[in-house]
């Protein structure tokens, strides 16, 4: 059904032509320093760039235009949500102000209609519900709709797959695009059937008169011979949610089949014929440099092959296994790194170091506020780095054709800007490398950067041969682009009549995502200092960069808990103290909906926090994310002897727009709440002067079947909105509720995360 | 070098390679079976389950000499032609993946675990698949899975 692209072709396994060998050789050396340099200077030039939106012309279509020869194809694009007018993550520091098009619907002469787009299958299912959501506007079996993801040739450009953008700001407009193909097949079948528009109907791909069924013609007669293109323009309706058909239903994921049997293709299972894996020789340290390296022992081993490109030294064998073997015998010498910095000293460091902030969100006077109070509660909130940690580490395979054409296979949310990177990297135009993405194995924003890709694209033309990178455990853990640690200081107040009285907050280094409070408070503000990503030099030891809900979970943390403490210093309802304190205007309301619907579910009954019971607790926290309102009340046990903390049920209510796969929406949820049961409980970072201390799953825990809560959904119904978010809402809201709930049992408040047993215990103590 | 020979899916395979290789890159670099995922290479994540002898095992710290004389079921082996062991329908209608990298593991190790124990209880599949790791959060429905599995009467009846 799924028409997949991207099997390893047959062409081009030879060497590398001579020019590529040549201009590696001729390439300056470059050092460390200067790399970093480089990737810090592309990284300011895109912070400081007020466009960076980027498009690239460069694809050769020659493929696209054969499998587009005929039908009608359309084309059409997608403007940045508002507030997002720069890509969250530019690598390759693309530039364009804007795109001519994002994605094409092709209908084809078999009937069969093609979706094609730059975003990548994760394992958060739009390979399943963009095609959904064709088939509902074109009024076509899903069955018969293919679709292309992630190919740089095939697909037009996409900046990335991230921020819960796939179905939030893609499906609108590829649902306007498959509403203009329908209505350009309605007039072009009016035209042939000799019956006006408005007495015709489609059923299954079939035009057919209302009046005479006799009268019907398929998508694909009409298109048959012809080569038809359009843009969107915008004027065509959409189908209305009450007419859905096809959206709003679960579909089979298209993925299944392939995934249960183990067929599914990830990058790092593209054997190509003649590769050899590459193992890195890596740093000891961040900043450690190298001083010495002695190879000779590792060259001397059979089908052993010793490559050096500029800082790189890898050993290359045809099995992985051998390949680690060899790399263990390399000698290597490092020079010390400079930083100072480890998991506990951290945050005083990030108070230090973070640049001067501004305030985001502002009223009133926050020292009249605080005059004004009755009750000062002041708050330090502290979170560690959090790894990534796909299953899949970061992969790729890299083929160069005699005639030099890059092929590369890759996990990556970044196919287009690995593109512009890899000819970069390799001096090699755009168009003569095309990214293909096969299935990824979990991203969470951590592959969005793809430098596993570049190493084995450099290796590859200097080796002449194929070549395949699949990162340990260990460079998967020493490369990540950290969740940053964080730390936010939050002082607040209560009137005498128990009312918010100030909201005085700043967040430092986990940015701003999430850090706006929606309560009503006469005297606020919210100081942002540091942002998730980009170069912040000095700042972090290490790369950060976007985690599942980048910031959204420590901002989540910090003010759902500081809201729990204010309502407890009211001795008032944690759920009634929320409603009553919401803003008064739509987006109050919103959420007040949202809260209400999780309580009711929840069959909460009214009771001040802390109750005290001692091994039980109820935590209640709520959120926006990716246009997402969340609302959440978790039932969680404490053990007081051992500091162990177990979530046993949890209830949320999500009101995320039109619901295109209800239960893709509900897997989703689902897999927000197991994975926040990590940054919640367990993990965190360990490093000390530069070294990455967790090197496995020896030291840093996932979170495992054990933990895993009885979780309950209610989506609240919002027709009116358009498919929002669905990836990243709930996951916010678990470190709060788990808190909070530890909080209503015990009386104590947890101010760091994670809440490891030892934390708990020994606060508890 | 001498050859090493085990039973791989139904049918004899013979390697002639070095007898410490690690039997998960033996069965996905010599073999092309590449079903079984590299995830942490020290045991510890499951990606890489296969089934020696019925037993769930570790292909990335097995060496292949262990293997020698054995069975060996991957989760390419686990279908009867077109015909998809319980658990892997059950995985089909409760939708125990996301990402898909973790499953081929999870199957296996859901299986295996069904060979020994047919009729488990639900506490003891979440025992029985605790060292199993999924990065997307797909276990509520992997136990869901194997639960409905155990139900099925044509369990324990694969390889």
């Amino acid at each position: 059904m799924t028409a997949r692209t991207g099997k390893p072709g047959t062409a081009g396994r030879n060497k590398a032509p001579a020019s590529a060998k040549a201009s590696t050789a001729q390439r300056p050396q470059r050092t460390l320093a200067e790399a970093a340099a480089e990737a810090r200077a592309l990284a300011e030039a895109e912070q400081m760039s007020p466009e960076g939106w980027g498009f690239v012309d460069t694809i050769d279509r020659r493929d696209f235009m054969r499998l587009t020869a005929t039908g009608l194809l359309i084309s059409f694009s997608v403007k940045p949500l508002k507030g997002m007018a720069r890509p969250v993550w530019n690598p390759a520091n693309l530039q364009r102000p804007s795109p001519d098009f994002n994605a094409f619907v092709h209908i084809a002469a078999n009937d069969r209609v093609t979706v094609l787009v730059g975003k990548v299958e994760m394992g958060q299912g739009v390979m399943t519900s963009l095609p959904q959501m064709a088939a509902e506007e074109l009024n076509v079996a899903i069955d018969k709709v293919d679709v292309v993801m992630g190919d740089t040739e095939l697909c037009p450009f996409d900046m990335g797959t991230y921020g819960s953008l796939s179905t939030r700001t893609l499906g609108p407009v590829l649902r306007a695009a498959a509403a203009e193909g329908k209505a350009v097949l309605m007039q072009m079948a009016s035209e042939k059937l000799g019956v006006p528009v408005a007495q015709l109907e489609v059923v299954d791909g079939v035009v057919r008169s209302t009046t005479d069924r006799s009268k019907r013609v398929s998508y694909g007669e009409l298109t048959a011979g012809k080569r038809i293109e359009r843009k969107v323009d915008g004027a065509a309706a959409l189908e209305k949610v009450g007419d859905f058909s096809v959206m709003g239903i679960s579909a089979p994921r298209r993925d299944a089949p392939e995934k249960v049997t183990g067929k599914a293709k990830y990058a790092g299972d593209m054997i190509l014929k003649g590769a050899l894996h590459a193992r890195l020789l890596r740093p000891p340290a961040h900043g450690a440099t190298l001083k010495s390296v002695d190879t000779s022992e590792a060259e001397r081993q059979p089908g052993v092959r010793v490559v050096k490109v500029d800082e790189i030294v890898a050993v290359l064998h045809a099995h992985r296994d051998e390949a680690d073997k060899a790399l263990k015998l390399v000698k290597a010498e490092w020079n010390p790194s400079p930083s100072t910095l480890n998991d506990k000293n951290i945050f005083e460091h990030l108070e230090k170091a973070a640049p001067e902030g501004r305030a985001e969100q502002q009223a009133g006077d926050v020292a009249a506020g605080e005059r004004a109070a009755a009750t000062v509660v002041s708050t330090k909130y502290l979170k560690g780095y959090v790894a990534h940690s796909p299953m899949e580490t970061h992969s790729a395979a890299v083929e160069i054709a005699p005639d030099g054409k890059v092929t590369v296979w890759a996990g990556t949310q970044t196919p287009f800007p690995l593109q512009t990177q890899v000819a970069r990297a390799l001096k090699v135009p755009t168009e003569k490398v095309r990214v293909i993405v096969p299935y990824v194995g979990g991203g969470f924003g951590g592959k969005s950067a793809s430098a596993q890709a570049i190493e084995a694209a450099r290796l590859a033309q200097a080796a002449g041969v194929p070549v395949r990178v699949i990162w340990d455990r260990s460079e998967e853990f020493f490369y990540d682009g950290f969740d940053p640690a964080t730390v936010i200081n939050i002082k607040s107040g209560l009137t005498a009549a128990k009312k918010i009285a100030f909201w005085d907050y700043e967040v430092i280094a986990a940015g701003n995502r999430g850090a706006e409070h929606f309560y009503d408070i006469p005297h606020h503000r919210t100081v942002v200092r540091g942002r998730w990503g980009g170069t912040q030099d000095g700042l972090h030891p290490f790369a950060v960069g976007p985690w599942r809900a980048p910031g959204a979970n420590a901002n989540c943390f910090a003010r759902e808990s500081h809201i729990d403490a204010l309502a407890a210093k009211a001795v008032a309802d944690p759920v009634q103290f929320r409603l009553d304190n919401f803003a008064r205007d739509a987006s109050g309301e919103r959420m007040r909906r949202v809260l209400e619907t999780a309580a009711k579910k929840f069959g909460w009954t009214s009771r001040p926090t802390p109750s005290r019971s001692g091994s039980m607790g109820l935590g209640v926290a709520c959120g926006i994310d990716a246009g997402t309102y969340v609302a959440g009340i978790a039932e969680v046990r404490v053990n007081k002897a051992t500091g162990e903390v177990k979530m046993e049920r949890v209830v949320i209510a999500q009101d995320m727009g039109v619901v295109v796969n209800p239960v893709g929406a509900l897997q989703q949820l689902e897999g927000c709440i197991v994975m926040g049961l990590g940054y919640t409980l367990t993990e965190e970072l360990r490093f000390r002067n530069g070294e990455v201390l967790d090197k496995n799953y020896t030291s840093y825990t996932l979170p495992r079947f054990s933990w895993v809560p009885k979780i309950e959904a209610v989506f609240v119904e919002n027709n009116e909105l358009p498919p929002q978010g669905g990836g990243e809402p709930a996951i916010i809201l678990v470190g709060a509720m788990v808190g909070n709930a530890i909080f209503d049992a015990t009386g104590v408040r947890m101010t760091q995360l994670p809440l490891t047993n030892a934390r708990v215990k020994a606060a508890l103590a | 070098m001498p050859s090493i020979s085990f039973t791989l899916n139904g049918k004899p395979a013979t390697l002639d390679t070095a007898p410490d290789r690690r039997l998960l890159w033996v069965l996905r670099d010599d073999l092309g079976l590449t079903g079984s995922k590299f995830g942490c290479g020290i045991g510890s994540c499951g990606a890489c389950t296969v089934m020696v002898d019925g037993k769930a095992t570790r292909s990335c710290t097995t060496a292949l000499s262990a293997v020698a004389g054995k069975k060996v079921t991957t989760i390419e082996g686990l279908a009867d032609g077109e015909k998809l062991a319980p658990v892997q329908e059950a995985f089909l209608d409760h939708l125990g993946f996301q990402c898909g990298y973790c499953t081929s593991g999870m199957i296996v190790t859901g299986h295996a675990l069904l060979e020994q124990n047919p009729k488990p209880t639900r506490e003891q599949i979440v025992q029985g698949m605790e060292r199993n790791y999924c990065r997307c959060g797909a276990h509520p429905r992997i136990v869901d899975a194997i639960e409905a599995a155990s139900k099925t009467p044509t369990v324990g009846g694969g390889r």
